[in-house]
């Protein structure tokens, strides 16, 4: 293999020179492919294509990915890591659903971070819709520190810390029942934010749909991030309310619109639907305009008027009232065609760019022109008394790209890519202004209309979305994939295709179809590998990762594993080493309350142990230095046991211990 | 050394007879080099154990210093134990715990020498000289032990001979392949040993001659001159 790969290079670079052909067996056409490898493109019926996407994401055993991409996992309520370009999934993360594998939700520190998104009044929700996970940044640029994502049907936020790529906060919305716009993050992570989807009265209090307009709300949150501590501080977080227009997806603005943030907004027709009833549907009532609002936000005069006594206290978060948004200067409007979707800031911060589902063009704000017209003053209002600056006076340009424009990423060579979901295809233009002189077409033409398979919904690109694209790659997230696996039933992978944008003009290229067989996922985001730098093991002997120090309860030699009695509380100190616990032997009575805590003694890299209690629901990941507490009632007399399920040495299976419950 | 020695100063032998200070500066700085390498030498591993294995694929190592260990002794140590044996700190504690005294003591005996104006001077010299020969052979002592101290109660331990890891060169220990190397600390207490021997030579060159025109004196004031 390795004699093939120089020969490999070099017809990348015969191939890229003579791109554009048309696809021919690469059997006939190959000049310079060496004869073995002809042979099989002949006998796989491989086109020069096929050779070039081949050779653009092979990757050899033990070659490392030089981009990550984090995707939501959707309905599945986790977050999936996928190698780009190899396309090769290196983990799920658990988030807001149980996961057995990392132990997360059976008994160990994960059932206290998923307690935490909760609802108020303490019942379990045990999964999530997670749709858009953004990494932290600062300075408009990914920093490889965070991870943040929102669950869409109970309105959550989850903090996921990139040191060991583990969730370490969820947090309910206490104002708010769904949400979409989230998670986003200001430049410099200052905050996270939430934006809203589908509008209740304000705490989801019970409401008619008769008091829609007079009851029901919008609520944008402005989640606090403690970098220090790794958590949302909800004491210094605050909310502002808003009409319910259904806010959908936001960007914050980097540069010179640093400061301002902006989200487009699909219901100003306060649509309520009743189909039952013969009231027009939801998908009818809320398309009956020819714009919708975006929705434009000074969030530090927000933060400003928040920290200064002009928020209201609403169950336990600061939320500032409509009226106090409007009279501070926070809340702005303007016009969106139709139907529109997605919100995105051009990696310098000068233009917004918006989809419309229903309107073949994207159309692009200028942040100028928008503070341009705010210092003017003499803006009209709407329902609700929100200036709403005219589109003519905020507009940059329209381009017009094809049917069904949703979401937009950007690349080093002043091209802005956006998903394109009826045509089904990943719309390459470029941007004006200071962009121009970055390519070599005129500024906001449409370039090339890429076909994708099938039915494109969210668009990523290589640090796409920060101050400064990397270009190189796209990829396509799309809905369905219809006949591009083999048949597994009627419920089919999504499929992620890797679309390389190395080259300018129409020469995007779709180079791996990978399907994504356990949710739907929404959006993703790609980073340059290198930013990250996780632990290969926790740092000592003992630790925490909920606390990310030394926990208290850690066991470093196992001469000091016990067992302790206190009446009828039984504490238990365990340690755990290839390939034996200390103790082997838990004989405790029935009835009693058990505290066991677990330290992994283990120094080397992949060296994780299980640790499953079969009868009691408890299985818990102990990855090397990693200490955990599990906290029982032993409510079942008998012969138990215990035994790593995580496969770490030859001895293994012998890797068990008995825990005995004695009957009252 | 022309430039700072005035060849005009010269040491007076007790016959008349004069020599540089070139041949008594040499002998002096070569033992103080000597003690200096010595010393040097306790900051850097003197041996290693290298293992590989297809799980390992940056392989294991264990770097001895004469006073501790570095490298991958808790992951050594972990595997050691199904074959029963004894962790790698349990070895040479004693001599480890002296190590450091000893060079400096060792280094100090060398630079006596230096005022030390006869073959006592070579006595001097003798523990440094050694020391590299007794390293070794304590190094199999220790391999020694470790390889005949199987605790018959670990997984492996009912199963396995006793066994003497080898000092230098390749071994094999169940799926890992070991190689055994001496380090430059070792190398460095050999190049100690070997100054030292050229120093004591120059020494030699130089103090001799003085104890032999004492000797041609006394052999002289003994017999009466001749008229």
């Amino acid at each position: 293999m390795k004699k093939l790969i120089p020969l490999l290079v070099v017809l990348t670079v015969v191939l890229a020179a003579c791109g554009g052909s048309t696809p021919t067996p690469a059997a006939t056409g190959g000049g310079g492919l060496p004869a073995e490898a002809a042979a099989v493109a002949a006998e796989r019926g491989l086109t020069q294509d096929d050779i070039y996407a081949a050779l653009k994401t092979y990757t050899p055993s033990g070659q490392l990915d030089p981009y990550i991409m984090f995707s939501s996992g959707g309905q599945g309520g986790q977050v999936l890591v996928i190698g780009v370009p190899s396309m090769r999934i290196l983990k799920l993360i658990a988030v807001f659903t149980p996961e057995s594998w990392q132990g997360y939700g059976y008994g160990g520190s994960g059932d206290e971070t998923l307690a935490g998104g909760f609802m108020p009044n303490g019942d379990e929700i045990k999964w999530g819709d997670t749709h858009h996970p953004n990494l932290s940044e600062t300075g408009g640029e990914y920093d490889g520190e965070f991870l943040f994502i929102n669950d869409k049907a109970n309105a959550r936020l989850a903090v996921i810390d990139l040191r060991d790529f583990e969730t370490k906060q969820l947090i309910k919305n206490p104002n708010a029942i769904s949400d979409h716009g989230g998670a986003f993050v200001t430049p410099n992570t200052e905050y996270v934010i939430e934006g809203p989807q589908y509008a209740t009265p304000i705490g989801w209090e019970y409401a008619t749909l008769d008091e829609y307009q007079a009851k029901y709300r919008g609520l944008i949150t402005f989640w606090k991030f403690d970098r220090a501590k790794g958590r949302v501080d909800e004491s210094k977080s605050f909310q502002i309310e808003l009409p319910p227009y259904w806010q959908d997806l936001c960007d914050a603005g980097k540069g010179p619109s640093e400061g301002w943030f902006f989200c487009n907004s699909i219901n100003s027709e306060m649509a309520t639907g009743g189909i039952e009833s013969g009231g027009e549907p939801f998908e009818a009532g809320t398309t009956k305009n020819d714009t919708d609002y975006l929705h434009i936000f000074n969030w530090k005069k927000a933060e400003e008027v928040a920290n200064s006594g002009g928020a209201e206290e609403i169950n336990g978060i600061k939320v500032i009232r409509l009226e106090t948004a409007i009279a501070e200067g926070i809340l702005y409007f303007s016009p969106e065609p139709k139907s529109p979707h997605g919100s995105d800031v051009t990696p310098g911060g000068e233009f917004i760019v918006v989809g419309g589902k229903l309107d073949p063009h994207v159309t692009v704000y200028s942040f100028q022109k928008i503070q341009d017209a705010i210092a003017a003053g003499g803006l009209d209002t709407d329902t609700y008394g929100v200036p709403v600056i005219p589109l003519d006076k905020a507009m940059e340009a329209q381009v017009e790209i094809g049917l069904g424009p949703l979401h937009t990423v950007f690349d080093d060579k002043g091209y802005a890519y956006t998903s394109v979901f009826l045509d089904s295809v990943v719309a390459r233009w470029t941007l004006g202004g200071p962009y121009d002189d970055k390519n070599p077409e005129e500024g906001w033409t449409l370039v090339q209309k890429l076909p994708v398979q099938y039915n494109i919904g969210h668009i990523a690109a290589a640090e796409g979305d920060t101050a400064s694209p990397d270009g190189n790659y796209v990829v396509a997230l799309n809905k369905w994939s219809i006949d591009r696996f083999a048949n597994v039933g009627p419920l089919l992978p999504q499929n992620f295709q890797l679309v390389d944008i190395t080259k300018t003009g129409d020469q995007m290229k779709v180079i791996y179809d990978m399907p994504i067989g356990m949710a739907e996922p929404h959006y993703a985001q790609i980073i340059k590998a290198d930013k990250l730098k996780p632990f290969e093991i926790y740092p000592e002997i003992g630790w925490n990762p909920e606390t990310m120090s030394v926990d208290p309860n850690a066991v470093t030699d196992p001469a000091n594993a016990r067992v302790e009695r206190n009446g009828s509380n039984v504490e238990i100190w365990s340690t755990v080493v290839r390939s034996h616990f200390t103790p082997e032997h838990v004989e405790i009575e029935e009835g009693d309350r058990v505290v066991w805590h677990f330290t992994s003694l283990e120094r080397t890299r992949d060296a994780t142990h299980g640790f499953a209690l079969g009868g009691y629901n408890i299985n818990l990941s102990l990855e090397p230095g990693e200490t955990q507490t599990i906290e029982f009632d032993a409510n079942k007399s008998g012969t138990f046991v215990f035994y790593c399920t995580e496969f770490c040495s030859a001895l293994h299976l012998e890797m068990l211990g008995y825990f005995l419950v004695e009957p009252k | 050394m022309q430039s700072f020695l005035d060849p005009d100063v010269k040491v007076l032998l007790p016959d008349g007879s004069t020599r540089r200070l070139t041949d008594y500066l040499l002998p002096s700085a070569l033992l103080m080099l000597s003690a200096l390498l010595l010393m040097i030498s306790m900051f850097l591993p003197y041996w290693s154990m290298r293992m590989d294995a297809p799980q390992y694929p940056k392989g294991l190592k264990v770097d001895v210093y004469i006073n501790r260990l570095d490298g991958d002794v808790d992951e050594i140590d972990a595997l050691n134990h199904y074959l029963g044996m004894p962790k790698l700190d349990e070895g040479g504690r004693f001599e480890r715990s002296i190590s450091f005294i000893s060079i400096i003591a060792f280094g100090f005996l060398l630079m006596a020498g230096v005022f030390v104006h006869n073959q006592l001077a070579g006595l001097l010299a003798l523990p440094a000289l050694g020391f590299p020969v007794v390293f070794i052979a304590d190094l199999w002592w220790i391999l020694y032990q470790y390889g005949h101290s199987i605790d018959p109660k670990s997984a492996l331990g009912g199963a396995i001979e006793p066994f003497t890891p080898p000092v230098l060169g390749p071994g094999v220990v169940g799926q890992f392949g070991t190689v055994a190397s001496f380090e430059p600390g070792f190398y460095l207490s050999l190049l100690a040993v070997l100054v030292m021997l050229i120093a004591l030579w120059f020494h030699r060159a130089a103090y001799k001659p003085i104890v032999d025109a004492r000797k041609k004196l006394a052999a002289s004031a003994a017999q009466p001159p001749r008229a």
